[in-house]
């Protein structure tokens, strides 16, 4: 945490209500997002409780599984999620535009020009926290392998014929949300955090309600009690009054009013099995009970982190968004549209491990979006800039002086040298690489040339490009005296490191070309599930 | 002591326990696992050690029985089991066996899920977890707190070792974890490096105040007492004075005590009351030199107090400066970022 933002925080405590960190909002928030809460069972992996999800917050899909070891009633589940969740991951993939682009070819080797389909817009799923990132990971895992009965006709309880197609776009929008500055499927508690400092610390923060709760207090209520009763206060009957945003579940909830519901559902069904021909419609009745005050219990834990994921939504939208979030939502399009490709073109699920290169890819990908996002944060936001020049990343001040120079070159191209006052404490030697945001949006790069000795907080700055081609620099390339100027240290538009090989000459050293085994197998079925 | 009914004595909330759920799951796996007498647990050790000896056969796993009454007859029972397994050369499973470990100068007594005996005398902590390996990898908080775990344990043991003839028996740096293979309730099983854990227990235990000497820094009479009815439940002794002997110990509350200790919530109440920066994350304090509570902090970054020679209040009227200037450029979006929403 850098100082600035422990100043946020500071402040937050003074004034009893959140303050904020940034001046724009820094990630993409869709026209209409998708929200999706799930729930999952104590002690188990991958065996969903229950769901809310949709596009219209009035009008949440509620999904659940009356009892989650069972076989069946999960594979329903699922099923009943594929047909909530598909048809709008699927419904960005036919609207496209047409972008240019340079690939190999593989003829001549030459960098041709090709026209290639970008998808106009892409979907945006919201889960309530960075736990919920990871149970949709988790989710799309159980998912992927599994087959359908028309792709294995002989295999035991076969999926629904679009839980596999579920569980690899879930794969994929859990891949993408680990690549930095990606908007395709975002926690809550991370975004808001990310604009706003409360009064506690970031592990108190991981909690929706109390975060929402300093962000937006109830009228009249002090930030820090409306926190504390979201974090803490329970009703008569022991159930916490704000349920936790999932995916796992408040113990009391599950050991005072699930699991006696769960266990009347148990007996209901078990008594429609044994049920003679006229007690049967009684005994579906009981079943039918059961089964939907299950339904309405598991209500009750979603629907407040429902209703507070919307209220993040509209908190966020409040905010004017910074100048190239659209860049890396288009980063976000193409991830979209790459995938529907690869679905489209009939590939298999994503393997259980990448291999060498891809792995290897995926990290220099994350590691150059990490650095992109940090300078694309900074440059949109002052406040972003201000943590940097903190930092000594950056300095800005007024320019004092500007001397015209040029190159020995037969051409002499312009050098020009300006003074600037500052009283930041840039981290600068001499010859340091230095960049600066023209009023287009392209960066001019420059590099330092040294302190003043006359007074500290001045320096000299040597412009190294960005001036045109000619001997006169461009209009509005050369600050003048008086200007306000910001360089900072770091790249405007950092690159990934070099090229990797392809997965097929990866080399020995990295366990060479990936061996072209059979397709990964289904999870085998085992005994442990009640059925 | 029980600190949870001391902090529901004293008034503050505690959120632990388990679901019922979750309990059913881990026992029906653990007794899963170690339902075949151990041949199971030693087979995955054995496939995971890959060390070319030889696979133990049917029959070759001794399972010695630790059951004795209270906790010293136990503890003693487990050591004499260990001692006769490890001279018989042969592999032994010991099912829950019970520890002692001196914490702050007064015995504590754990109890490790197994303890397997190899043949060569080489003993082997085993923690037996329910959150599921996936793809041969799971979650790192919870491997992390699994491997503090077993370190506690593979203390225990070296006390227990070290009583023993010289290198009749060695602790093995590795501890072997087994949880439920991907979504299945087969056990799959990995080696867990011991060595900094241990290293870090170790420290952490030599620097421990001994519990005598804290309790000789206290006021006469202070005491924890719940003073319980009849019931032996209910506490009759008032809160106030619950929490004035709580607050004559002293406590270094950090956020991260949220998660694992029972009066974690006290303490924080407290800490927040004393306006203390430590609330705010465990990192905060390093970066702000003398200044402990939030309005010390404030007022410095003001430039009400504090000298501007000291570092850290020069940095802080620096960031406090750069905030201001920032939000000022940005007036109309400030409003929607303080007033939020409605």
């Amino acid at each position: 945490m850098s100082l600035i933002s422990t100043l946020a925080r500071m402040e937050a405590v003074r004034d009893g209500r959140a303050r904020p960190v940034v001046t724009v909002r820094h990630r993409h928030v869709a026209e209409r997002p998708c929200v999706f809460v799930p729930l999952t069972t104590a002690g188990e992996a991958g065996a969903p409780l229950g769901a809310m999800v949709g596009t219209e917050r009035d009008a949440p899909r509620l999904l659940f599984v009356a009892q989650p070891r069972d076989r069946d009633l999960r594979s329903a589940f699922l099923a009943e999620l594929a047909d909530a969740l598909l048809p709008y991951l699927e419904e960005f993939g036919d609207a496209v535009e047409l972008e240019q682009r340079k690939e190999t070819d593989p003829g001549t080797g030459r960098k041709v020009p090709v026209e290639v389909e970008l998808c106009a817009d892409a979907p945006q799923l919201l889960v309530p926290s960075a736990a919920g990132v990871e149970y949709v990971r988790l989710l799309g895992r159980s998912m992927r392998f599994r087959r359908t009965a028309e792709q294995d006709p002989d295999a035991p309880h076969p999926a629904p014929p679009r839980v596999p197609m579920l569980g690899r776009w879930l794969t994929h929008f859990g891949e993408r949300a680990r690549v930095p500055g990606s908007s395709l499927l975002l926690a809550m508690t991370q975004v808001l955090g990310r604009h706003w400092a409360t009064g506690q610390s970031v592990l108190e923060d991981q909690h929706l309600g109390s975060l929402l709760a300093w962000i937006d207090p109830p009228q009249g209520v002090p930030g820090p009690e409306a926190a504390l009763r979201a974090e803490l206060a329970r009703g008569p009957d022991g159930l916490l009054v704000h349920p936790p945003a999932g995916p796992a579940t408040d113990p009391v909830f599950d050991n005072k009013r699930l699991a006696p519901a769960v266990a009347r559902y148990d007996r209901a069904r078990a008594a429609v099995l044994e049920a003679s021909a006229h007690r049967f419609a009684p005994a579906r009745a009981e079943l039918a009970a059961a089964e939907s005050e299950i339904r309405e219990l598991l209500a009750t834990q979603l629907r407040p982190t429902w209703d507070a994921v919307w209220h993040g939504v509209d908190l966020l939208r409040t905010l004017p968004e910074g100048a190239r979030v659209a860049e890396r939502w288009k980063r976000d399009r193409w991830s979209y549209t790459a995938h529907r490709d690869r679905v489209r073109a009939g590939e298999p699920p994503q393997p259980r491990r990448d291999d060498a290169v891809t792995a290897a890819r995926k990290l220099a990908a994350r590691e150059s979006a990490q650095a992109q996002l940090d300078a694309q944060e900074a440059l949109d936001d002052p406040l972003v800039m201000a943590g940097r020049r903190l930092a000594g990343e950056a300095f800005a001040g007024e320019v004092a002086e500007v001397v015209m120079e040029y190159t020995e070159a037969k051409v002499p191209r312009p050098r020009p040298l300006v003074t600037v006052r500052t009283a930041d404490a840039p981290l600068l030697a001499e010859g340091v690489a230095l960049h600066r945001a023209l009023p287009d949006g392209r960066s001019q790069s420059a590099e330092f040339v040294a302190y003043d000795p006359a007074g500290p907080g001045i320096l000299t700055v040597r412009l190294t490009g960005g001036m045109g081609r000619g001997k006169v620099p461009d209009a509005g390339s050369v600050p003048e005296v008086g200007d306000r100027v910001c360089w900072t240290l770091f790249e405007h538009a950092p690159r990934g490191g070099p090229e990797l090989p392809d997965p097929e000459r990866t080399p020995w050293t990295h366990g060479g070309p990936p061996a072209e085994g059979p397709a990964e197998a289904p999870d085998p079925v085992t005994a442990e599930d009640l059925l | 002591m029980d600190k949870a009914a001391l902090a529901r004595a004293v008034g503050a909330p505690v959120t632990f326990g388990q679901s019922q759920f979750a309990f059913v799951r881990g026992h029906s796996f653990e007794a899963r696992v170690k339902s075949d007498g151990g041949a199971e647990l030693v087979r995955l050790l054995h496939d995971r050690l890959a060390d070319g000896s030889p696979a133990p056969g049917p029959g070759s796993v001794d399972t010695p029985d630790l059951s004795a009454t209270g906790l010293q007859g136990r503890t003693a029972r487990t050591a004499l089991a260990l001692r006769e397994a490890t001279a018989a050369g042969r592999w032994a499973v010991l099912d829950h066996p019970l520890l002692a470990l001196t914490v702050a100068g007064t015995p504590a007594y754990l109890e490790p899920d197994a303890i397997v005996v190899h043949p060569d005398g080489g003993w082997t902590v085993v923690e037996i977890k329910s959150f599921a390996m996936i793809d041969g990898s799971a979650d790192a908080a919870k491997v992390g707190a699994a491997a503090r775990q077993a370190a506690v344990y593979a203390l225990a043991l070296e006390a227990v070792a070290e009583r023993m003839a010289e290198g009749a028996a060695a602790v093995r740096e590795q501890a072997l974890l087994v949880c439920p293979k991907d979504f299945s309730n087969l056990p799959a099983a990995a080696l867990v490096d011991l060595r900094k854990p241990l290293a870090t227990t170790r420290r952490q235990l030599e620097r421990l105040t001994g519990v005598a000497e804290i309790a000789a820094g206290l006021p006469e009479g202070t005491t924890f007492d719940l003073c319980p009815a009849d019931d032996g439940r209910t506490p009759t002794r008032p809160a106030d004075e619950l929490a004035e002997a709580l607050d004559a110990v002293a406590a270094a509350y950090a956020p991260e005590c949220l998660a694992a200790c029972e009066l974690a919530f006290h303490c924080r109440a407290r800490a927040r009351a004393a306006d203390s920066v430590q609330t705010l994350g465990r990192g905060v304090r390093a970066e702000l030199g003398g200044l402990t509570t939030v309005a010390s902090v404030l007022a410095a970054a003001a430039g009400e107090a504090g000298s501007p020679d000291d570092p850290a209040v020069a940095a802080l009227r620096r960031a406090s400066a750069l905030r201001a200037e920032a939000l000022a450029l940005a007036p109309a979006d400030e409003g929607a970022l303080a007033g939020a929403g409605r």
